[in-house]
């Protein structure tokens, strides 16, 4: 069930100019290895047995793909359906990734698992899987991110997880990536660092969209299923752009299906406080990937912003840029408080509350939808569900007594 | 024969090692960088090795990450770090290297950042993030520019990347002493003599040990093994705990002490 692709990356990971590995000397080894590793896995029947045991029966996959019928008939254009990442084990499409690491670093005796998290959600998955599995385990976390997210923080405490909190920089996901990858540049040996988006040194770009990818695998199976026809549309958000490389690529070889990524424009993107790394960024090099970056002019990373932990982030994976550049996908954005506006609109209109992340894939549905034909199709994945942002929302949002 | 070839060849003549000392270009400011570095070399480093300034320097321990942040605040980018090395060259004949991640490289242009790099009189450069996979263009700049460019090893490298970076590499190779990122530690790990053993069986190109080497006694026990040292980390928690003329005078002492040690082998 796992891709093996023909195209991208090479076979150092490159998808055109972007990917690559730039990293220490000191972690090419292990790059190596768990690049030889997850070959050898991806063509072992007993690790897509086991793969596909613990996806069934412990994630809950298949997710649903919603008719959303209320939705439709609000937007009065296309027919929408959502993708139920949300209905995930833990709450996010995050696991799915996960699993597939963690079978791997038990293939590779690596007995301590490090991750970064923004949202919490990648740190709760990764937490859930090393209590499943017995592994130790250590989440690196912005403080910016531990005050927004609590109730994830907790969470993980709860599952048997230290959660170590980043006080440097803008005390966000960025921080966070950076330290765990200190983290594991100094423990690499017995350190398995389960990267949470489709971002970093090669494998993992590849490895995490290959895993990522049951999303798209199961949406096009089910929209074929519901409507004998492939979808004009499918709509993401994008952070570091794991859910959306996840339902895309599958895609990506049927051109008559139209990949729209949404990325956080925060306050607005002309008053440069976003996370727009796509739509104005320029191709740059962070946590090891060439990608698009936001930067400034002597190539220094910039601070972003979104009210959403999970895509506040300066770079992007490396196969959106490559996407971008081919024009096989579009990246648009949307604003905070689009996002807060589409949170609060699908939780009333389908009794579903998003999480922030998908919020502004909602919200640009929400804006796009209507200009569409009756008998077009959109499908939006919904990667998360909101209850982690309940608590930072009702602080800013008011809602009828 | 480079200028940084050269040095190594001298020292070893002589039956020293090498003491190659780091700081990081415009901290704590601009000016008092210019300063330090003339006095590093007034006091027996016989390599500087300049760092420059980046918002996520994900290879540094929280030493070098705070000055880091402290010079950027002071305003130091890079067009004026290469103004600094300008100035620097006026005053000193002593091998200057820049040691930068490869986004503020790449962003500045390949051709664009050896050939300034070069004209400021730098004489190589060490990119960190930048295995040899990845630096084939960035090495044929430097190259075209003159400039000797310093590849890493570290104790994870296997044989066959030890011959790749070995070849990769000119002016001398960067023997990364640990696991892990720099900073000040208490003792040298005995793997490094494992690992410099190795690299000899590659190539007789110079190699210096970094990353952790923090006291007169480290860079005995390096001395042992390798043609250099490289002090960083030490350095910058020495600037950072000292204050006006103090700062001249610690780093004085002690690089004359790292120095001492070093003609001692």
């Amino acid at each position: 069930m796992l891709d093996q692709p023909t195209k991208t990356p090479d076979a150092l990971g490159h998808f055109g100019p972007y990917g690559g590995r730039y990293v220490p000397e000191t972690l090419i080894p292990a790059l190596d290895e768990l690049s030889a590793e997850y070959e050898k896995a991806k063509s072992d029947p007993a690790f897509l047995k086991d793969l596909e045991y613990y996806s069934k029966e412990f994630i809950g996959r298949p997710t649903p793909l919603y008719f959303a019928e209320r939705l439709t008939e609000e937007l009065g254009g296309a027919r929408v359906y959502i993708k139920r990442e949300d209905l995930c084990h833990t709450g996010a499409h995050k696991l799915n990734n996960v699993l597939g690491q963690i079978l791997l670093a038990k293939r590779m005796g690596k007995p301590r698992i490090i991750a970064e998290t923004g949202a919490g959600q990648h740190g709760v998955a990764t937490a859930t899987a090393c209590a499943l599995f017995g592994f130790q385990c250590e989440v690196y976390m912005g403080e910016e991110d531990i005050k927004r997210q609590a109730l994830n923080v907790f969470r993980m405490k709860l599952l048997g997880a230290k959660v170590r909190p980043v006080t440097t920089g803008s005390k966000t996901l960025k921080d966070a990536t950076s330290e765990a990858i200190r983290d594991w540049v100094t423990n690499v040996r017995d350190t398995h660092y389960i990267i949470g988006s489709v971002v970093g040194p090669h494998p993992y770009p590849m490895m995490v969209r290959d895993f990522q990818s049951v999303i798209g695998h199961e949406a096009k199976a089910q929209i074929l299923e519901k409507e004998g026809r492939l979808p004009d549309y499918v709509i993401a958000c994008v952070g570091g752009g794991s859910n959306a490389m996840g339902i895309f690529y599958p895609f990506s070889d049927d051109p008559e299906v139209k990949l729209i990524g949404v990325e956080a424009a925060g306050h607005g993107i002309e008053t440069g406080v976003h996370c727009a790394t796509l739509g104005v960024g320029s191709p740059g090099v962070l946590h090891g990937a060439m990608s698009y970056l936001l930067q400034d002019d002597y190539g220094q990373v910039l601070p972003t912003h979104s009210i959403s932990a999970g895509l506040d982030y300066p770079g992007v994976g490396p196969e959106h840029s490559y996407f971008k550049d081919k024009n096989r996908a579009a990246y648009v954005a949307v604003t905070d408080e689009e996002a807060l506006d589409a949170f609060r609109f699908l939780s009333q209109i389908e009794g579903i509350i998003p999480a922030l992340e998908p919020a502004h894939a909602v919200a640009y549905a929400r804006k796009f939808v209507p200009s569409l034909g009756k008998n077009e199709l959109v499908i939006v994945n919904l990667s998360g569900r909101g209850d982690k942002d309940v608590e930072s929302v009702s602080k800013i949002m008011e809602v009828p007594e | 024969m480079s200028r940084i070839e050269k040095r190594f060849k001298e020292l070893k003549d002589c039956g020293e090692k090498a003491l190659v000392c780091f700081l990081t270009a415009g901290y704590p400011d601009l000016q008092t960088s210019e300063e330090l570095i003339c006095e590093v070399i007034r006091s027996g480093a016989d390599i500087v090795e300049l760092g420059v300034p980046f918002s996520d320097p994900l290879a540094d321990g929280p030493s070098i990450q705070a000055a880091s942040d402290r010079a950027l605040a002071a305003g130091a980018t890079i067009h004026k770090v290469m103004d600094l090395v300008k100035n620097v060259r006026k005053k000193v004949d002593s091998p200057l290297v820049l040691m930068t991640y490869y986004n503020p490289v790449q962003k500045f242009g390949l051709n664009e950042f050896a050939r300034t790099a070069a004209d400021a009189g730098a004489d190589g450069v060490i990119v960190t993030d930048l295995p040899p996979e990845e630096a084939g263009e960035w090495k044929a700049a430097a190259q075209a520019a003159g400039l000797d460019t310093v590849f890493l090893l570290a104790p994870t490298s296997t044989d066959e990347r030890i011959r790749r970076v070995a070849e990769m590499s000119s002016g001398f190779i960067y023997c990364v002493s640990r696991t892990g990122v720099t900073g000040k530690r208490s003792d040298v790990p005995s793997e490094v003599g494992d690992l410099i053993e190795r690299i000899r069986l590659a190539t007789d190109k110079p190699v210096a040990v970094g990353f952790g080497v923090s006291a007169p006694d480290h860079v005995r026990a390096i001395s042992k093994w390798a043609d250099g040292v490289v002090v960083g980390s030490a350095l910058i928690d020495l600037i950072a705990q000292n204050s006006g003329n103090n700062v001249i005078s610690e780093v004085k002492s002690f690089v004359s002490e790292l120095k001492s040690a070093a003609r001692e082998t």
